[in-house]
């Protein structure tokens, strides 16, 4: 199976590393053409108006858009979840559009705000997740479809839509490897169809 | 229950940084066209670089009404620079919400002997190396990034290239040193061992490293991502080329597509003339920033 991670700026390495752990062929992606072949998608934290821009110039939306049609599995953190959202608090501009969610950047306030809290994750068993939010966004309202995984003091923080996986922390800075696992059962339930 | 100022929250900050361009504004018409150009954060001063040189005397941390303004013009991250050493500077900067402060030899030192002790903080730092000891020095101290000195204000790339090229051979030769050298090279470098041997075991630094001072074209940029920085400062290259606008997209591009050489000759077209640069020959002794710190 092969991953290909959106490389045009952020935590994009520790993602790859996280992926190779689990036994996966992730590479690294700057423009289109190297998606081609990808059985799946993961955006990383970074800024999300530089990497929603880098990704624009470098056709590499639609190709997205169209894998998530696929059916092919999606995994935005951070501000690769505000990359995946439908719409984004009082801004017009949205980056990929897929998932049916409305996100609040930097709800959590400013560097000095952010923090690091164990988290109850119930569908990756009852183990606590360790998340990092950093300057992080959350979710803010859901469409019919999504599936809310983790809240944070009442906030949206982690959420699914069929065969799209987004989180308002970094699973990549923790080295706890149980989402990614759950991504890749994603895409292989895709591979499988 | 939750933990702010933690190392993997201020270390996490920069890691989101990687691959981005940080940009030296002094309003909030510049941050707009750097966060439009794609720059991950802005750092907010009264001059840019090459202005201080060129006014002289003692450069000081900014008035905070320019730092505000740049902060609710733009929603990517902002960074300040305090003086060497002024750990009230860097006190007002994290009281008025600054994102990262830029602990910086770019401002006249306000202490000639000790930096600011930055584990005290919750807010992050960067701070300016010109090697490996100054780096782990700095880091030992609580700084959650490291930015290679070369020498601001210049437009000329060539210490940002002896200073990145300088870690990273000392990187790698740590890498292939035995454990009993590594007590000796310690002292050598005056570098803390603890941290010594985590790049012994790791073969890189323990926080990012990004490139600074001298950065002028697309092509600098990609220079220094391709000699491992993990990111770029620019500081004067931008506002004071002819086009800062088109300056600031190329530079932006040319750092994620650094190995493409097409492209950067694609971005390198018609930008108009870049800022004016300085032969770092012609620098008096006391007019050199990286030599301050220590």
């Amino acid at each position: 199976m092969k991953i290909a991670v959106i490389a045009v700026q952020g935590a994009f390495r520790e993602h790859i590393q996280a992926l190779r752990q689990l036994g996966v062929d992730a590479v690294e992606a700057r423009r289109a053409s190297e998606l081609e072949n990808a059985d799946g998608v993961v955006i990383p934290g970074g800024e999300s108006t530089a990497i929603g821009k880098l990704m624009r110039e470098y056709d590499m939306v639609e190709p997205i858009r169209e894998m998530a049609e696929e059916g092919k599995p999606i995994f935005g953190t951070c501000a690769g979840m505000i990359v995946l959202a439908k719409r984004i608090e009082g801004e017009e501009t949205v980056h990929l559009g897929l998932m049916d969610v409305m996100v609040n950047r930097n709800s959590f306030g400013r560097q000095r705000d952010s923090f690091e809290a164990d988290l109850d994750i119930p569908v990756l068993g009852e183990t606590a997740f360790p998340a990092v939010f950093i300057r992080a966004p959350h979710i803010a309202a859901v469409g019919d479809q999504v599936e809310v995984l983790a809240r944070y003091q009442d906030r949206i923080v982690a959420v699914r839509q069929g065969n799209l996986l987004a989180t308002s922390f970094h699973p990549e800075l923790t080295g706890d490897l149980r989402l990614h696992q759950y991504f890749l059962n994603l895409s292989r339930e895709s591979v499988a169809k | 229950m939750s933990k702010v100022g933690t190392d993997l929250v201020k270390r996490g900050m920069a890691e989101m940084q990687k691959g981005g361009v940080i940009m030296d504004v002094v309003n909030a018409k510049r941050a707009k066209i750097a966060e439009a150009a794609g720059a991950v954060a802005v750092m907010a001063l009264e001059r840019v670089p090459s202005d201080i040189r060129k006014a002289g005397g003692v450069a000081r941390m900014a008035d905070p009404t320019i730092i505000e303004e740049v902060m609710k013009a733009v929603s990517i991250p902002v960074m300040a620079k305090c003086r060497i050493g002024h750990i009230v500077e860097a006190r007002i900067l994290e009281a008025m919400g600054v994102d990262y402060i830029d602990e910086s030899e770019v401002l006249t030192p306000a202490d000639d002997k000790f930096h600011v002790d930055k584990t005290k903080f919750t807010v992050p730092f960067v701070c300016g190396a010109k090697d490996l000891g100054e780096a782990l020095r700095r880091i030992g101290e609580g700084a959650s990034m490291i930015r290679t000195k070369g020498e601001p204000g210049t437009g000329n790339i060539i210490e940002a290239v002896t200073h990145q090229r300088m870690m990273q051979a000392q990187i790698r030769r740590v890498q292939g040193m035995s454990e009993d050298e590594l007590y000796a090279e310690a002292k050598n470098i005056g570098a803390p061992l603890h941290l010594l041997k985590e790049v012994h075991d790791t073969g890189r630094l323990p926080v990012v490293n990004f490139a600074a001072g001298g950065v002028a074209t697309p092509a600098d940029a990609a220079l220094m991502m391709e000699l491992g920085s993990d990111g770029v400062f620019v500081g004067s290259g931008i506002f004071k080329s002819e086009n800062p606008e088109k300056f600031a997209r190329a530079i932006v591009q040319a750092t994620t597509h650094y190995q493409d050489y097409e492209l950067l000759a694609e971005l390198s077209k018609n930008l108009g003339s870049a800022m004016e640069g300085i032969d770092i020959a012609t620098l008096r002794a006391e007019e050199r920033m990286a030599t301050r710190g220590w």
